[in-house]
Protein backbone atom coordinates (compact mmCIF):
# COMPACT_ATOMS: atom_id res chain seq x y z
CA UNK A 1 0.00 0.00 0.00
CA UNK A 2 2.94 2.29 0.01
CA UNK A 3 3.19 2.93 -3.63
CA UNK A 4 0.16 4.84 -4.08
CA UNK A 5 1.59 7.50 -1.42
CA UNK A 6 4.61 7.02 -2.92
CA UNK A 7 3.07 7.78 -6.70
CA UNK A 8 1.14 10.73 -4.77
CA UNK A 9 4.38 12.55 -3.73
CA UNK A 10 6.02 11.99 -6.74
CA UNK A 11 3.86 13.48 -9.21
CA UNK A 12 2.30 16.37 -6.57
CA UNK A 13 6.01 17.31 -6.13
CA UNK A 14 6.97 17.24 -9.81
CA UNK A 15 3.96 19.23 -10.86
CA UNK A 16 4.70 21.81 -8.21
CA UNK A 17 7.93 21.97 -8.82
CA UNK A 18 7.54 22.57 -12.52
CA UNK A 19 4.61 25.23 -11.66
CA UNK A 20 7.40 27.34 -9.75
CA UNK A 21 9.59 26.90 -12.90
CA UNK A 22 6.94 28.30 -15.12
CA UNK A 23 6.40 31.46 -13.55
CA UNK A 24 10.18 31.71 -12.46
CA UNK A 25 12.01 30.19 -16.22
CA UNK A 26 13.54 33.53 -17.70
CA UNK A 27 12.70 32.42 -21.06
CA UNK A 28 9.22 31.52 -22.08
CA UNK A 29 9.13 29.07 -24.61
CA UNK A 30 10.88 26.74 -21.07
CA UNK A 31 7.64 27.66 -19.36
CA UNK A 32 5.84 26.63 -21.97
CA UNK A 33 7.63 23.63 -21.82
CA UNK A 34 7.57 23.83 -17.91
CA UNK A 35 4.17 24.01 -18.14
CA UNK A 36 3.44 21.16 -20.04
CA UNK A 37 5.33 18.99 -17.51
CA UNK A 38 2.84 20.50 -14.74
CA UNK A 39 0.11 19.50 -16.59
CA UNK A 40 1.33 15.94 -17.29
CA UNK A 41 1.66 15.13 -13.68
CA UNK A 42 -1.72 16.45 -13.17
CA UNK A 43 -3.00 14.33 -15.60
CA UNK A 44 -1.09 11.48 -13.50
CA UNK A 45 -2.79 12.88 -10.24
CA UNK A 46 -6.15 12.39 -12.10
CA UNK A 47 -5.36 8.95 -12.83
CA UNK A 48 -4.62 8.35 -9.15
CA UNK A 49 -7.25 9.47 -8.47
CA UNK A 50 -9.40 7.47 -10.73
CA UNK A 51 -11.24 9.76 -13.39
CA UNK A 52 -8.79 8.43 -16.35
CA UNK A 53 -11.35 10.09 -18.67
CA UNK A 54 -10.32 13.91 -17.96
CA UNK A 55 -6.43 12.48 -16.94
CA UNK A 56 -6.63 11.63 -20.73
CA UNK A 57 -8.45 14.74 -22.03
CA UNK A 58 -5.79 17.30 -20.15
CA UNK A 59 -3.39 15.41 -21.66
CA UNK A 60 -4.85 15.68 -25.24
CA UNK A 61 -6.53 18.91 -25.33
CA UNK A 62 -4.37 20.52 -23.06
CA UNK A 63 -0.98 19.49 -23.31
CA UNK A 64 -1.83 18.40 -27.56
CA UNK A 65 -3.64 21.12 -28.63
CA UNK A 66 -3.52 24.65 -26.07
CA UNK A 67 0.16 24.42 -24.98
CA UNK A 68 1.25 23.69 -27.98
CA UNK A 69 -0.84 26.87 -29.62
CA UNK A 70 0.74 28.56 -26.59
CA UNK A 71 4.93 27.21 -27.79
CA UNK A 72 3.77 28.42 -31.24
CA UNK A 73 2.88 31.68 -30.28
CA UNK A 74 5.87 32.41 -27.94
CA UNK A 75 7.68 31.50 -30.81
CA UNK A 76 6.00 33.11 -33.34
CA UNK A 77 6.52 36.57 -31.35
CA UNK A 78 9.31 37.97 -31.80
CA UNK A 79 9.95 39.62 -28.30
CA UNK A 80 13.07 40.47 -26.01
CA UNK A 81 11.68 38.87 -23.29
CA UNK A 82 14.72 39.95 -21.22
CA UNK A 83 12.94 43.94 -21.52
CA UNK A 84 9.78 41.80 -20.31
CA UNK A 85 11.61 40.76 -17.37
CA UNK A 86 12.58 44.50 -16.02
CA UNK A 87 10.84 44.41 -12.60
CA UNK A 88 10.97 41.41 -11.54
CA UNK A 89 12.89 41.69 -8.53
CA UNK A 90 10.37 44.87 -7.59
CA UNK A 91 7.24 42.92 -8.02
CA UNK A 92 8.94 39.56 -5.94
CA UNK A 93 7.81 41.32 -2.48
CA UNK A 94 4.11 41.91 -3.34
CA UNK A 95 3.43 39.29 -5.07
CA UNK A 96 4.90 36.90 -2.05
CA UNK A 97 2.89 39.22 0.47
CA UNK A 98 0.04 38.25 -1.49
CA UNK A 99 0.74 34.93 -2.24
CA UNK A 100 1.90 34.46 1.25
CA UNK A 101 -1.45 35.67 2.70
CA UNK A 102 -3.55 33.53 0.25
CA UNK A 103 -1.41 30.23 1.10
CA UNK A 104 -2.13 30.73 5.04
CA UNK A 105 -5.97 31.77 4.30
CA UNK A 106 -6.30 28.36 2.16
CA UNK A 107 -4.48 26.84 4.90
CA UNK A 108 -6.88 27.78 7.56
CA UNK A 109 -9.77 26.82 5.44
CA UNK A 110 -7.99 23.34 4.60
CA UNK A 111 -7.41 22.65 8.55
CA UNK A 112 -10.97 23.68 9.64
CA UNK A 113 -12.90 22.11 7.83
CA UNK A 114 -14.82 18.87 7.65
CA UNK A 115 -16.93 17.28 5.40
CA UNK A 116 -20.78 17.58 6.84
CA UNK A 117 -22.60 14.51 7.56
CA UNK A 118 -25.39 15.22 5.15
CA UNK A 119 -23.18 15.32 1.92
CA UNK A 120 -23.65 11.11 1.34
CA UNK A 121 -27.19 11.80 1.50
CA UNK A 122 -27.14 14.83 -1.49
CA UNK A 123 -24.87 13.08 -4.00
CA UNK A 124 -26.83 13.42 -7.51
CA UNK A 125 -24.81 10.94 -9.51
CA UNK A 126 -22.68 8.00 -7.03
CA UNK A 127 -19.69 6.59 -9.19
CA UNK A 128 -20.59 3.28 -10.54
CA UNK A 129 -18.39 0.71 -8.92
CA UNK A 130 -14.96 0.23 -11.36
CA UNK A 131 -15.75 -3.23 -11.82
CA UNK A 132 -19.24 -2.72 -13.69
CA UNK A 133 -18.43 0.42 -15.52
CA UNK A 134 -15.58 2.43 -16.51
CA UNK A 135 -14.92 5.98 -15.68
CA UNK A 136 -15.27 6.64 -19.37
CA UNK A 137 -18.39 5.21 -19.75
CA UNK A 138 -20.17 6.10 -16.56
CA UNK A 139 -18.62 9.99 -17.21
CA UNK A 140 -21.10 9.34 -20.56
CA UNK A 141 -23.48 7.84 -19.30
CA UNK A 142 -24.03 11.04 -17.15
CA UNK A 143 -23.14 13.82 -19.86
CA UNK A 144 -24.86 12.47 -22.44
CA UNK A 145 -28.52 12.15 -20.57
CA UNK A 146 -28.43 14.45 -17.29
CA UNK A 147 -26.33 17.22 -18.17
CA UNK A 148 -26.78 17.46 -21.94
CA UNK A 149 -27.67 20.82 -21.90
CA UNK A 150 -24.65 22.07 -20.23
CA UNK A 151 -22.48 19.77 -22.68
CA UNK A 152 -24.44 21.36 -25.83
CA UNK A 153 -23.07 24.83 -23.60
CA UNK A 154 -19.64 23.92 -23.51
CA UNK A 155 -19.72 22.94 -27.41
CA UNK A 156 -21.09 26.73 -28.16
CA UNK A 157 -18.66 28.14 -25.99
CA UNK A 158 -15.96 26.26 -28.13
CA UNK A 159 -17.71 27.43 -31.61
CA UNK A 160 -17.60 31.32 -30.41
CA UNK A 161 -13.98 31.09 -29.27
CA UNK A 162 -13.13 29.80 -32.62
CA UNK A 163 -14.98 31.63 -34.54
CA UNK A 164 -13.92 34.48 -32.31
CA UNK A 165 -10.20 33.56 -32.55
CA UNK A 166 -10.20 32.97 -37.04
CA UNK A 167 -12.13 36.52 -36.79
CA UNK A 168 -9.51 38.07 -34.65
CA UNK A 169 -6.33 36.90 -36.39
CA UNK A 170 -7.71 36.22 -40.42
CA UNK A 171 -5.70 39.37 -42.50
CA UNK A 172 -6.72 39.96 -46.35
CA UNK A 173 -3.75 41.07 -47.89
CA UNK A 174 -4.14 43.54 -50.34
CA UNK A 175 -1.57 42.26 -53.03
CA UNK A 176 -2.23 38.71 -53.11
CA UNK A 177 -3.27 37.27 -56.46
CA UNK A 178 -6.36 34.52 -56.23
CA UNK A 179 -8.23 32.98 -58.73
CA UNK A 180 -11.73 34.47 -59.88
CA UNK A 181 -13.53 31.75 -61.21
CA UNK A 182 -16.73 33.87 -62.45
CA UNK A 183 -14.13 36.04 -63.78
CA UNK A 184 -12.60 33.43 -65.66
CA UNK A 185 -16.10 31.57 -66.57
CA UNK A 186 -17.05 35.32 -68.10
CA UNK A 187 -14.18 36.10 -70.42
CA UNK A 188 -15.18 36.26 -74.40
CA UNK A 189 -13.12 36.83 -77.18
CA UNK A 190 -14.21 40.02 -77.78
CA UNK A 191 -12.82 41.50 -73.99
CA UNK A 192 -10.27 38.77 -73.97
CA UNK A 193 -8.15 40.22 -76.79
CA UNK A 194 -7.78 43.44 -78.34
CA UNK A 195 -6.87 44.00 -82.17
CA UNK A 196 -4.34 46.62 -82.82
CA UNK A 197 -4.32 47.45 -86.54
CA UNK A 198 -0.37 48.86 -86.78
CA UNK A 199 0.50 50.55 -89.71
CA UNK A 200 3.93 50.05 -91.53
CA UNK A 201 6.63 52.27 -90.67
CA UNK A 202 5.16 53.68 -87.83
CA UNK A 203 4.96 51.16 -85.06
CA UNK A 204 2.54 52.09 -81.89
CA UNK B 1 0.35 6.62 5.38
CA UNK B 2 -2.67 6.86 3.36
CA UNK B 3 -3.36 9.51 0.82
CA UNK B 4 -6.92 11.81 2.11
CA UNK B 5 -8.64 14.33 0.12
CA UNK B 6 -6.35 17.15 2.33
CA UNK B 7 -3.02 16.08 0.62
CA UNK B 8 -4.90 16.65 -2.95
CA UNK B 9 -6.62 19.91 -1.81
CA UNK B 10 -2.74 20.89 -0.29
CA UNK B 11 -1.27 20.58 -4.08
CA UNK B 12 -4.71 22.66 -5.30
CA UNK B 13 -4.02 25.23 -2.85
CA UNK B 14 -0.57 25.37 -3.74
CA UNK B 15 -0.58 25.29 -7.19
CA UNK B 16 -3.49 28.23 -6.98
CA UNK B 17 -1.26 30.30 -5.23
CA UNK B 18 1.77 29.91 -7.61
CA UNK B 19 -0.90 30.96 -10.24
CA UNK B 20 -1.67 33.79 -8.67
CA UNK B 21 2.13 34.55 -7.46
CA UNK B 22 3.23 34.20 -11.49
CA UNK B 23 0.94 36.60 -12.30
CA UNK B 24 2.35 39.72 -9.79
CA UNK B 25 5.82 38.51 -10.93
CA UNK B 26 5.48 38.71 -15.11
CA UNK B 27 3.61 41.70 -14.36
CA UNK B 28 5.18 42.88 -17.84
CA UNK B 29 4.76 39.91 -20.35
CA UNK B 30 0.92 38.48 -21.17
CA UNK B 31 1.93 35.21 -22.05
CA UNK B 32 3.19 34.02 -18.64
CA UNK B 33 -0.18 36.17 -17.21
CA UNK B 34 -1.85 33.49 -19.59
CA UNK B 35 0.01 31.14 -18.40
CA UNK B 36 -0.40 31.73 -15.12
CA UNK B 37 -4.07 31.84 -14.98
CA UNK B 38 -3.96 28.36 -16.93
CA UNK B 39 -2.46 27.00 -13.74
CA UNK B 40 -5.19 28.42 -11.15
CA UNK B 41 -7.74 26.71 -13.18
CA UNK B 42 -5.74 23.53 -13.03
CA UNK B 43 -5.87 23.99 -9.07
CA UNK B 44 -9.13 24.18 -9.64
CA UNK B 45 -9.51 20.72 -11.67
CA UNK B 46 -7.47 19.09 -9.18
CA UNK B 47 -9.92 20.12 -6.61
CA UNK B 48 -13.03 19.25 -8.42
CA UNK B 49 -11.54 15.55 -9.31
CA UNK B 50 -10.33 15.17 -5.54
CA UNK B 51 -13.50 15.82 -4.34
CA UNK B 52 -15.65 13.94 -6.68
CA UNK B 53 -13.18 10.71 -6.35
CA UNK B 54 -13.65 10.97 -2.04
CA UNK B 55 -17.19 11.59 -2.49
CA UNK B 56 -18.30 9.52 -4.82
CA UNK B 57 -20.10 11.64 -7.41
CA UNK B 58 -19.19 11.89 -10.81
CA UNK B 59 -20.67 15.31 -11.04
CA UNK B 60 -17.41 16.98 -10.08
CA UNK B 61 -15.85 15.53 -13.08
CA UNK B 62 -18.59 17.14 -15.33
CA UNK B 63 -18.03 20.11 -14.40
CA UNK B 64 -14.49 19.63 -14.42
CA UNK B 65 -14.51 18.45 -18.02
CA UNK B 66 -16.95 21.91 -18.35
CA UNK B 67 -13.97 24.04 -16.86
CA UNK B 68 -11.70 22.46 -19.49
CA UNK B 69 -13.64 23.62 -21.69
CA UNK B 70 -14.05 27.34 -21.25
CA UNK B 71 -9.70 27.44 -20.11
CA UNK B 72 -9.54 25.90 -23.83
CA UNK B 73 -11.44 28.38 -25.11
CA UNK B 74 -10.18 31.18 -22.77
CA UNK B 75 -6.51 30.21 -24.31
CA UNK B 76 -7.44 30.11 -27.63
CA UNK B 77 -9.33 33.99 -27.71
CA UNK B 78 -6.35 35.42 -25.30
CA UNK B 79 -3.53 34.17 -27.82
CA UNK B 80 -5.73 35.45 -30.97
CA UNK B 81 -6.12 38.97 -28.79
CA UNK B 82 -2.33 39.07 -28.36
CA UNK B 83 -1.18 38.21 -32.26
CA UNK B 84 -3.56 40.77 -33.35
CA UNK B 85 -2.37 43.00 -31.09
CA UNK B 86 1.28 42.33 -31.85
CA UNK B 87 0.54 43.00 -35.62
CA UNK B 88 -0.67 46.31 -34.37
CA UNK B 89 1.64 48.02 -32.32
CA UNK B 90 4.99 45.01 -32.30
CA UNK B 91 4.80 44.74 -28.96
CA UNK B 92 3.40 42.98 -25.92
CA UNK B 93 4.30 44.52 -23.04
CA UNK B 94 1.15 45.27 -20.35
CA UNK B 95 2.34 48.66 -19.71
CA UNK B 96 1.30 50.04 -23.29
CA UNK B 97 -1.68 48.27 -23.82
CA UNK B 98 -3.62 51.68 -22.60
CA UNK B 99 -4.94 52.25 -25.91
CA UNK B 100 -8.71 52.32 -24.67
CA UNK B 101 -8.04 54.11 -21.32
CA UNK B 102 -9.69 57.66 -22.18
Amino acid sequence: MIFPALFFYLFAGVCIAAAVMVIAARNPVHSVLFLILAFVNAAALFILLGAEFLAMILIIVYVGAVLVLFLFVVMMLDVDFAQLRQGFIQYLPIGAFLGGILLIELVLVLVSWTIGPDVQRTIATPIPPIASMLNTEALGHVLYTRYVYFFQAAGVVLLIAMIGAIVLTLRHKPHVKRQNIADQIARTKATAIDIVKVRPGQGL
Amino acid sequence: MTIGLGHYLTVAAILFTIGIFGIFLNRKNVIIILMSIELILLAVNVNLVAFSAFLGDLVGQVYALLVLTVAAAEAAIGLAILVAYYRNRGSIAVEDINLMKG
